[in-house]
């Protein structure tokens, strides 16, 4: 008998590849966070022994830690695969930021249009997203084949029945596909992966003493000097670290003393709050994430 | 999940280490909406400690809002994920909810129990190892719960556990729940559910849910939990012989050439023989390639790479199967299909099956009858509408390989996907293939279509006139056929309205019967063409699908779509038989245009503009285009 994690590995492997076989031109969104180093990873399985055989996509908002960036970097340099990293140029020009804006209006430009922009000038017909369906209500009833209209929206009410491990991948012209190939994995499953198969992940997740201020009960890490501060408003060292990353300025650190990975693992366990608590996009209002979804959010 | 904590805290590396060799079970609940079921997901995860701080601070603000248990924790938000069916107070789609234990680690499909709702139950159902049927102890077994069972055994679930809910609020009766359980023992004994077992809960209350309930000593059977724990999930798959659709062939050089897929019964090694169907050549595994190292051995459920010994054609959708004990290979087939789609399913409309990784063509050849999910009768139908049941026979248009649904799910399932809209609008369950089309052969004949045609001097054509009624088709056609009958041509024209007269006059104008009147002159028109005859069909045919269905049936290059347009304010201002008028009125039912829809070409070889050319200028047009196209001298 194969354990979970087996299952779950093999069925993501059969996921990225029946949307390569069916899709003309699939693109992964790489967001460089924990989930999708998962993805990556299983992509690397999927068509060894050759290589993926799409480009990666990140949608940056100019706001991601700069370890992020680094990290993301390293690994594509290490595994020399292709990226797209696409910046929304109406942003760059209203100079759109989550102190100015609001973090409603920023993760709107950044990331919805900005990830709708780069997947229509590219042509892209399948995008691979590394969201899962325990993250949160609206995501646990989404298809792992999820059609998008030629406007990118995402009608929950419209939905393909999906039975067996029959995907239908087939669109009418300017429809696309979004596909989960993570749909089925808990974050204690990526958080396990992660450690049995080695996975190199953003050094942000282990705690160490960085610069945070205290806003309205979350720790933001001061990363760079565009982080207006308060007067009289001093960072402060505390040993930190993050569960999920995003915007710097939008992605709350826990003070933690995990070091290593079954550190992490045990503190999550143990833990009284969910990951996505630390983001404050979800907070925006009472089904936020659906109406994002809709709206053509990942 | 107290005593897990502790361990979590004690040792993390140790716990680790027992949950990454746990296995999974993937099950479904269903029930009525008002039978607890979201309740009784909500109370797994909150009595499993699956829910974070602020998760329940969540729930707690919810159930004061919206809540239905007067301000107490309402279990039931926090599985309604979608804010439409908070409102409406149902779960209307299938969710899919996470948790695990010590022992296993589980996948919930939450399925609906409103009575339109069939085709979510049977998605659920498709991936479940054992299903969770909930009752009412107030209400016993009700017409829904007998409808649940019998999908449940349809989609081959062979576990099921019936939770008989709400004991609560029938004190804990044992005499009720023992008459329930009897009740339903000897009803799915009927339909061959074998192994079922009943347990006593309240879900509100958590009695024998997590911990066996004080509130029912006579009971002495596992809670909810520890059945789910610790029932056996039938292998099936792995005991089977070796299966392996072909999703993906991965070339990365001239040097490597592997066929990657997911095994999906039985197991395999290097060096076992093993046959490529349909095409049915044997050949030898050399090795199984994996990212982590090759493999002496995988099982079903792996996701693989395969080389094989020998240069041999093998291309996505082709299945490798053990060369001694291989599947079968036919394009005809029985099966069991559920209907998914508001649009009814029509047969003989050419539709597209995905059976593995292959996608076909597809037509539903008989419909035998319909499953009447409630009294399990069968019922004489045309058609099978939005979550009916029927049992019918299929047409392919190429031989594909499978085994019965009961041998094995993932070789005997197929989806079925509508060719315009590309959505999936049913799922079939093969039973067994149908000898017929091996039996009833090709007349080989010796004077062939290419001969009669030289005989008379021309090449066999089709030219299909479509348009709305009144648009001018059969005075256009009729022209045509006469110039070309002067010019020494050999033609013959089909007339929609006389044909009604004759051959189809046993047909309405309902979309069954529209797209059999199609079928029939398609086929004739075809004949016609295989006499060597310049064929002339008028016939509204409104649909896009028949008329690709009717160019199916022709050679390449012999068939002409000549779309007679004409807006439906002119064809109605001419009205030359006074049909619109009467549809008008009332007096005529699915009168294309008016009440049943007409779908113009998206592209046809000729379009003819009737407000800007005559009917004879039309004709010459078509004639004009008849020579270039080489088709008349």
């Amino acid at each position: 008998m194969l354990t979970h994690l087996q299952r779950l590995e093999a069925e993501s492997i059969d996921i990225l590849r029946e949307t390569v076989a069916e899709c003309e031109h699939p693109v992964m969104l790489y967001s460089i966070g924990k989930d999708s180093s998962v993805m990556l990873h299983l992509a690397l399985k999927a068509f060894y022994p050759s290589k993926p055989p799409f480009p990666l996509l990140h949608v940056d908002t100019t706001w991601k830690f700069r370890e992020m960036i680094a990290f993301r970097d390293a690994t594509v340099a290490r595994l020399s695969l292709d990226l797209i990293v696409y910046v929304n140029p109406e942003g760059i020009r209203e100079r759109i930021n989550p102190f100015t804006h609001g973090s409603a209006l920023h993760t709107d430009i950044w990331k919805t249009q900005g990830l709708k922009q780069a997947l229509g000038h590219h042509g892209f017909d399948a995008a691979f997203g590394g969201a899962r369906r325990d993250e949160e209500t609206s995501r646990a009833k989404e298809r792992i084949f999820s059609m998008r209209s030629p406007q990118h929206r995402w009608d929950p009410k419209l939905q393909r029945p999906e039975l067996w491990r029959l995907y239908n991948a087939r669109k009418n012209k300017g429809e696309s596909v979004r596909v989960f190939p993570l749909s089925n994995w808990t974050e204690l499953d990526i958080w396990q992966y992660i450690d049995l198969n080695d996975i190199p992940v953003v050094p942000l997740y282990f705690a160490r003493e960085r610069p945070v201020v205290e806003r309205d009960g979350t720790l933001i890490l001061v990363d760079d000097e565009r982080m207006p501060l308060a007067e009289g408003e001093e960072p402060q060292m505390r040993r930190v670290r993050f569960r999920t990353l995003g915007c710097y300025p939008l992605t709350g650190a826990i003070e933690s003393d995990a070091t290593t990975l079954p550190e992490i693992i045990r503190e999550m366990l143990l833990s009284r709050s969910s990951e996505r608590q630390g983001r404050v996009i979800d907070r925006d209002g009472a089904a936020s994430m659906e109406r994002k979804k809709q709206e053509g959010y990942f | 999940m107290a005593q897990v904590s502790e361990c979590v805290a004690r040792d993390i590396g140790q716990y680790l280490e027992a949950h990454s060799g746990k296995g999974l079970l993937r099950f479904i609940t269903c029930g009525s909406v008002d039978d607890g079921k979201s309740t009784l997901i909500g109370r797994l995860l909150y009595d499993s400690k699956m829910l974070h701080e602020d998760q329940l601070a969540a729930l707690e603000a919810d159930s004061k809002r919206v809540g239905t248990q007067g301000g107490e924790l309402d279990f039931a938000l926090l599985v309604d994920g979608l804010s439409a069916e908070r409102e409406q107070g149902i779960t209307i789609d299938v969710a899919y909810r996470f948790f695990s234990t010590g022992r296993r680690k589980f996948i919930v499909a939450d399925t609906p129990g409103h009575e339109q709702y069939t085709r979510n139950m049977v998605t659920g159902a498709s991936t479940a190892d054992l299903a969770v049927l909930l009752v009412d102890a107030r209400k016993g077994i009700l017409t829904q719960t007998r409808r649940h069972s019998y999908l449940v055994g349809l989609v081959g679930i062979r576990q099921v556990v019936l939770a008989v809910n709400k004991l609560d609020l029938v004190e804990y009766s044992r005499e009720t729940f023992e008459r329930i359980e009897a009740q339903y023992r000897e009803f799915a004994a009927r339909i061959g559910i074998e192994n079922v077992v009943c347990i006593p809960i309240s879900a509100l209350r958590g009695d024998n849910v997590l911990v066996p309930s004080g509130n029912t000593p006579w009971y002495h059977g596992p809670t909810l939990m520890g059945q789910l724990e610790t029932v056996e999930i039938a292998g099936g798959a792995q005991d089977g012989a070796f299966r392996m659709p072909v999703q993906w062939v991965n070339r990365p050089n001239q040097d490597f050439r592997g066929f990657s897929g997911r095994i999906v019964g039985g197991t395999i090694r290097p060096g076992a023989r093993v046959r490529v169907l349909p095409s049915a050549r044997d050949t030898t595994v050399v090795r199984i390639v994996t990212a982590d190292g090759d493999l002496e051995q995988a099982e079903a459920g792996q996701s693989v790479t395969l080389t094989l010994a020998d240069e041999i054609d093998v291309s996505r959708g082709d299945v490798l199967v053990a060369a001694d004990d291989p599947a079968a290979v036919a394009d005809q087939f029985r099966a069991t299909v559920v209907w998914m789609s508001d649009e009814h399913m029509l047969p003989g409309r050419p539709y597209l099956m995905k059976i593995g990784a292959r996608t076909v063509g597809v037509t539903f050849t008989e419909l035998h009858y319909r499953i009447n999910v409630n009294t399990l009768e069968h019922v004489a139908a045309k058609t099978l509408d939005l979550n009916e049941i029927g049992v019918c026979n299929l047409g392919l248009d190429r031989p594909v390989a499978f085994d019965p649904y009961a041998k094995n799910r993932d070789m005997g399932g197929f989806i079925v996907i509508d060719r315009i809209s590309n959505n999936t609008v049913g799922a079939g369950m093969i039973e067994f293939a149908l000898r017929r089309a091996d039996n009833i052969h090709w007349q080989a004949i010796d004077v062939d279509k290419g001969a009669r045609a030289a005989l008379k001097g021309q090449k066999s054509c089709i030219l299909w006139f479509t348009g709305l009624s009144g648009s001018g088709k059969s005075t256009i056609a009729n022209i045509v056929e006469k110039k070309l009958h002067a010019a020494g041509r050999h033609t013959y024209l089909l007339d929609g309205d006389n044909v009604r007269h004759g051959l189809n006059k046993d047909l309405g104008f309902t979309d069954f019967d529209r797209v059999e009147n199609i079928r029939r002159v398609g086929e004739v028109a075809r004949l016609m063409a295989d006499a060597g005859l310049v064929t002339l069909v008028s016939f509204i045919s409104p649909f896009r699908a028949e008329r690709r269905m009717a160019r199916g049936l022709a050679q390449e290059g012999e068939f002409l779509e000549v779309f007679v347009d004409t807006p439906l304010e002119v064809a109605e201002a001419r009205d030359p038989k006074g049909l619109y008028r009467k549809a008008r009125r009332g007096e005529i039912r699915n009168f294309t245009g008016i009440d049943s829809p007409y779908e113009p070409p998206e592209s046809c070889e000729i379009r003819i503009d009737t407000t800007a050319l005559s009917a004879e200028a039309a004709a010459d047009h078509i004639i004009a285009r008849l020579r270039e196209a080489g088709l008349i001298g």
